[in-house]
């Protein structure tokens, strides 16, 4: 009995710090002024909160049943790995159809990069 | 209690859920949309863990891995539709 319960504490203490990740990142989501700045947030944010409940479910169904779970491990591997790429293109697609950065911005390091083929 | 805890989960979850809608239907660029409805992505697959725990079962995991796949191919497909206006380019012959 004693061991279920340190069970459901560690379980809940990954599910807390994944959940709080989350809703920071909806946080930075909603406040943040630019479409960049809104990427930066919600990509490593989010990111590291699904990884965080992810891995909570699956030592929940490792302690709990004495199940392993490959499908969630897959999931771990593959949420970390596509999100920077989601995060990497969209910010690409947005540069380049030319939405403009933040008013407080000081510098723009792409723009005599890439001014010679600007649409 | 951990089943209140993880209803407390849902619940934040399904705020974030919330503030991500708000983006997407205020956005003001298309980038920020899409980047919206890939965190609402996010945030399901959470709540598709929680929920799994919740009901104790091994059922839900096939749809962890789903939802995954199809909201990274979607929104890859979303980005280059933006950045080239195509999504399947075409060859070219010669």
């Amino acid at each position: 009995m004693s061991e279920n319960i340190y069970s459901e504490i560690i379980v809940a203490i990954f599910l807390l710090i994944g959940t709080i990740f989350s809703f920071l990142s909806a946080i930075g989501l909603i406040r943040l002024p630019d479409v960049y700045t809104r990427a930066h947030a919600v990509s490593k944010s989010a990111s590291l909160g699904v990884l965080c409940t992810l891995f909570g479910a699956f030592l929940f169904f490792l302690i709990a049943d004495g199940y392993f779970s490959i499908r969630l491990i897959l999931g771990i591997f593959f949420v970390f790995l596509t999100s920077p790429v989601v995060a990497h293109l969209l910010n690409r697609a947005a540069y380049r159809s030319n939405v403009e950065l933040a008013k407080e911005s000081v510098q723009d390091d792409l723009k005599e990069f890439l001014g010679g083929n600007e649409k | 209690m951990f089943n209140l805890f993880l209803m407390g989960c849902l619940f934040f979850l399904t705020l974030s859920i919330m503030a991500a809608l708000y983006r997407v239907i205020k956005g003001p660029s298309m980038p920020d949309r899409v980047m919206a409805l890939d965190n609402i992505g996010v945030n399901l697959i959470a709540g598709v863990a929680i929920l799994s725990i919740l009901l104790r079962t091994h059922a839900f995991l096939d749809i962890i891995l789903l939802i995954g796949i199809l909201s990274f191919v979607g929104t890859i497909a979303f980005a280059r539709f933006i950045e080239r206006g195509v999504v399947i380019e075409r060859k070219h012959i010669q």
